[in-house]
C-alpha cells in the first residue's frame, strides 16, 4: 500500500559546511543519512527522522538544520496536519498509536500563569549568598502534636517519630524503569541522587544488583507486575512506593516488549528473558482503600515499620478524594502524577487525553487534606510537568512538600524529547537496550549534568526564596499567599486557592 | 608522563576523534578548509570496531618503544621527560621500519609529506590533544602515570 504520511522533518545540509566526516551517519539509529561514495554525498530519507537532534548536535562544523516540513494542507483548525498524519497511520496499519514521553498538547500550563512574590521596603529581603537558606525537607508522616519531657533540665522527645526521608533539596528523580531506560541512565540517576542527598525511583523494573550500593538514596517501587520484587528490593531502599497509576496514561497497565527483555533485565525483573513485561492496569490484590491499606502495612511489616511508605497516582477527576484514602489508608506520602508526565510508550490517545494537569490537582489535594486536618499524616510529592526551578518553587508554594522530576531528569542528560522512547532506538542512548546506543550516555557525564541542573536550580529557589525574605523553603510550603494568578478565570483561581494578580 | 587511555566501554564510534585529528594536523587547523581545500592530512588516531564494541587507538608511546629502536635514521625519538615519542620529519628518510615494527599499527605513511610517518604527537600546541578534547562521550582520557 502506498503510504500518504508526509515527512514530519526537513533536513538541510549546507554543502560548503559538511566535510563528508559521516558523524550523522554513524550516529542515526533511524538511519536516516547516507552517504554516497560515487558522488561523495551525504543523502538524508527524511521520512524516518525523528527529529531528536543527535546529529545536529555533533556534526562538527554545523552543516545541519532540521526543522518542521513545512508542507501543509489547507489551513484547517479542525485537521491539524498532526491528526491527517496519525490517520493515515491508523489507515495504514490498523493498530494503536504508540507515542513516549509526556503529553504535548495545548492544555493551559498553570505554572506560566502564577506569578511569585518578593519584598520591597516594608519586609526585607535576604540576600542567599550572604545568609543561611534552608532548602532541607523531610518526607514521611508528622505527628499531630508533640510530647517532650524534661529530666533534670534535659528536654527529651517522648513521641515516637515515623520514619522520614531526608532530602538536601526539595528534587526526585521520577520513577523511570530499568527495561524503559539503559543501565546507564539509571546508573547516572542513582549516582546523582547520592551525591546531592536526594533519592531517585526505581520504577517497576526492579533494581540491579550493581546498583544496590545506592541503596539509601533508592526509592523502590512495588508496581501491578510485581516485578523484580523480592525480600533484598524491599530491604535495600530508603522507601517504598507503591504505584497505582501513572500521568502519561492513568488506568493502564505497561509493556515491555520482548526484545527490550535482555539477560540483565530478565535477571532483575525476575522474568525469562524475552518475553513481554505485562503490567497489568490495576493491582489484582487491591480493588478497594482497604486493600491498598493491606499492601501498605505488608510492606511496613516486611521492613521493620524502618522505611515510608508511597502510594503514586495518575491526577484525575478525583485525585482529592482518593488522595484522602490514601492517607488514611496509612501511606507517609503522596505522589500525585498530572496529564504532562512522561513514560517510555503509552497510547497517544490515552496521553494525550487522559487525566489533569498537576497544578489542579495537586491544589485540590492539598486543600481537601487540610480540611479533613489530615495533611500532616503525608507529605504530596508531585510529578509531570516540572521544567525549571521556577515551576519548584511554584509547587512548594502551592502545598507539595518536594517535587519528582522524570522528563527534566533525562533531558539533562541529552534527551531532546522527540518521543520516540518506544521504538527503542533512541539516539541520545538514554531509551534504549541496545548495546551499541546505551553506550552513548557515560554515566560521569550524565551524573555530572544531574548534579549541575539540581545544584542550579536549588541555587535559584535559594535566591526566589530570599527575594520573598523568607530563609527556609518550610515557610514556603503550601503558602499560596505568596503566588497570584496572571489570566486565570476565578473558577481556576479558586481551585487554586490563589488571588489575582494585582489583588 | 602523561598517557591517552581509551574506555572501549563508552567510545560510540562516532569518530570525531580522527576528525579532530586530522583538522589538528592541517595547516589552517580548520575543518572545513582541513577537509575540502587542503591536502588532507592522515589521521593519528583510528577508531577500531567490530559490532557495538568499538575504540580510539593512537601511539601507545611505549615505555621501550619498537619503532625508536628500530628507526635507522635517529628520525624517531622518545622525549625523557614526557615519554612522548615522535619523528622528527627533518631526520625521516621514509624506510617504513616503524610501520613494521609497530604492534599497535599506530604508524603511518603521511599523506601529506614525501617519504615521511604520521603519528600521535601529542598535538603539541595543545594543551589537551585534539582528540581527547573533543570527543563527545569522554571515551578517551588523559592521565598522569
Amino acid at each position: 500500500m502506498k503510504s500518504y504520511l508526509l515527512p514530519e522533518f526537513i533536513i538541510e545540509r549546507n554543502d560548503y559546511r559538511c566535510i563528508r566526516c559521516e558523524v550523522c551517519v554513524r550516529q542515526c539509529a533511524f538511519e536516516v543519512h547516507r552517504y554516497d561514495e560515487e558522488e561523495d554525498e551525504v543523502f538524508a530519507d527524511e521520512s524516518k527522522c525523528v527529529g531528536c537532534l543527535r546529529c545536529v548536535t555533533l556534526c562538527p562544523t554545523n552543516a545541519l538544520v532540521v526543522r518542521e516540513n513545512p508542507t501543509r494542507i489547507p489551513q484547517n483548525y479542525n485537521w491539524t496536519m498532526d491528526y491527517l498524519m496519525d490517520a493515515y497511520k491508523q489507515a495504514e496499519t490498523g493498530g494503536v498509536l504508540l507515542t513516549g514521553m509526556g503529553c504535548d498538547r495545548g492544555y493551559p500550563i498553570y505554572w506560566d500563569h502564577i506569578v511569585l512574590d518578593a519584598s520591597q521596603v516594608t519586609n526585607p529581603s535576604i540576600d542567599p549568598l550572604r545568609e543561611p537558606m534552608e532548602l532541607r525537607t523531610y518526607l514521611g508522616a508528622k505527628p499531630d502534636q508533640l510530647e517532650i519531657k524534661s529530666h533534670k533540665g534535659k528536654a527529651s522527645l517522648e513521641t515516637r517519630l515515623t520514619p522520614q526521608l531526608k532530602l538536601e533539596t526539595p528534587i526526585l528523580f521520577s520513577a523511570i524503569s530499568y527495561g524503559a531506560i539503559s543501565y546507564n541512565t539509571c546508573e547516572s540517576l542513582a549516582r546523582a541522587a547520592h551525591e546531592l542527598g536526594t533519592y531517585y525511583n526505581t520504577g517497576e523494573g526492579g533494581l540491579h544488583k550493581n546498583l544496590y550500593k545506592y541503596g539509601k538514596n533508592t526509592i523502590c517501587q512495588v508496581a501491578s507486575g510485581r516485578f523484580g520484587v523480592h525480600a533484598d528490593y524491599l530491604e535495600v531502599a530508603a522507601a517504598l512506593e507503591i504505584k497505582i497509576g501513572q500521568g502519561a496514561k492513568p488506568g493502564i497497565g505497561g509493556h515491555l516488549p520482548g526484545e527490550k527483555v535482555t539477560a540483565e533485565i530478565s535477571r532483575t525483573r525476575m522474568i525469562p528473558k524475552g518475553t513481554d513485561a505485562l503490567s497489568p492496569a490495576p493491582h489484582h490484590d487491591i480493588y478497594s482503600i482497604e486493600d491498598l491499606a493491606q499492601l501498605i502495612y505488608a510492606l511496613k511489616e516486611a521492613t521493620h515499620w524502618e522505611k515510608p511508605v508511597s502510594v503514586k497516582i495518575a491526577a484525575v477527576h478525583n485525585s482529592a478524594a482518593i488522595a484522602s484514602g490514601i492517607v488514611r489508608a496509612g501511606a507517609d506520602i503522596v505522589a500525585l502524577d498530572g496529564i504532562r508526565g512522561g513514560t517510555g510508550a503509552a497510547p497517544t490517545r490515552i496521553r494525550d487525553n487522559v487525566g489533569i494537569p498537576i497544578e489542579l490537582a495537586l491544589a485540590s489535594v492539598d486543600t481537601r487534606l487540610r480540611e479533613e486536618g489530615i495533611r500532616n499524616r503525608a507529605s504530596i510529592v508531585i510529578a509531570g510537568g516540572i521544567r525549571n526551578s521556577g515551576d519548584v518553587i511554584k509547587a512548594i508554594a502551592l502545598g507539595a512538600d518536594a517535587v519528582y522530576l522524570g522528563t527534566a531528569a533525562l533531558v539533562a542528560m541529552g534527551c531532546h524529547v522527540c518521543q520516540k522512547c518506544y521504538t527503542g532506538k533512541c539516539n541520545w542512548g538514554i531509551a534504549t537496550q541496545d548495546p551499541y546506543l546505551s553506550k552513548r550516555l557515560n554515566p560521569d557525564i550524565g551524573t555530572r549534568r544531574l548534579v549541575n541542573m539540581i545544584n542550579g536550580w536549588s541555587h535559584e529557589i535559594k535566591e526566589m526564596l530570599g527575594g520573598m525574605g523568607i530563609n527556609a523553603i518550610e515557610s514556603l510550603r503550601g503558602n499560596r499567599l505568596r503566588l497570584r494568578g496572571v489570566g486565570l478565570n476565578q473558577k481556576e483561581l479558586d481551585i487554586l486557592g490563589i488571588r489575582h494578580a494585582g489583588e | 608522563m602523561i598517557r591517552i587511555y581509551p574506555r572501549e566501554e563508552y567510545c560510540i564510534g562516532c569518530r570525531l576523534c580522527e576528525i579532530h585529528c586530522i583538522a589538528q594536523h592541517s595547516s589552517s587547523k580548520d575543518l572545513i578548509k582541513a577537509f575540502k581545500k587542503e591536502r588532507r592530512p592522515s589521521k593519528r588516531v583510528e577508531v577500531e570496531e567490530a559490532g557495538h564494541v568499538s575504540f580510539a587507538l593512537q601511539c601507545r608511546h611505549c615505555e621501550e618503544a619498537p619503532c625508536v629502536s628500530a628507526c635507522i635514521s635517529g628520525a624517531m625519538s622518545k622525549d625523557e621527560k614526557t615519554g612522548v615519542v615522535t619523528n622528527d620529519p627533518q631526520r625521516c628518510i621514509g624506510c617504513w621500519t616503524c610501520i613494521l615494527v609497530c604492534p599497535f599499527g599506530a604508524v603511518r605513511r603521511s599523506a601529506v609529506e614525501h617519504k615521511v610517518v604520521a603519528k600521535c604527537d601529542f598535538c603539541p600546541d595543545l594543551e589537551i590533544p585534539a582528540c581527547v578534547a573533543n570527543c563527545p562521550n569522554e571515551a578517551l582520557i588523559m592521565e598522569e602515570i
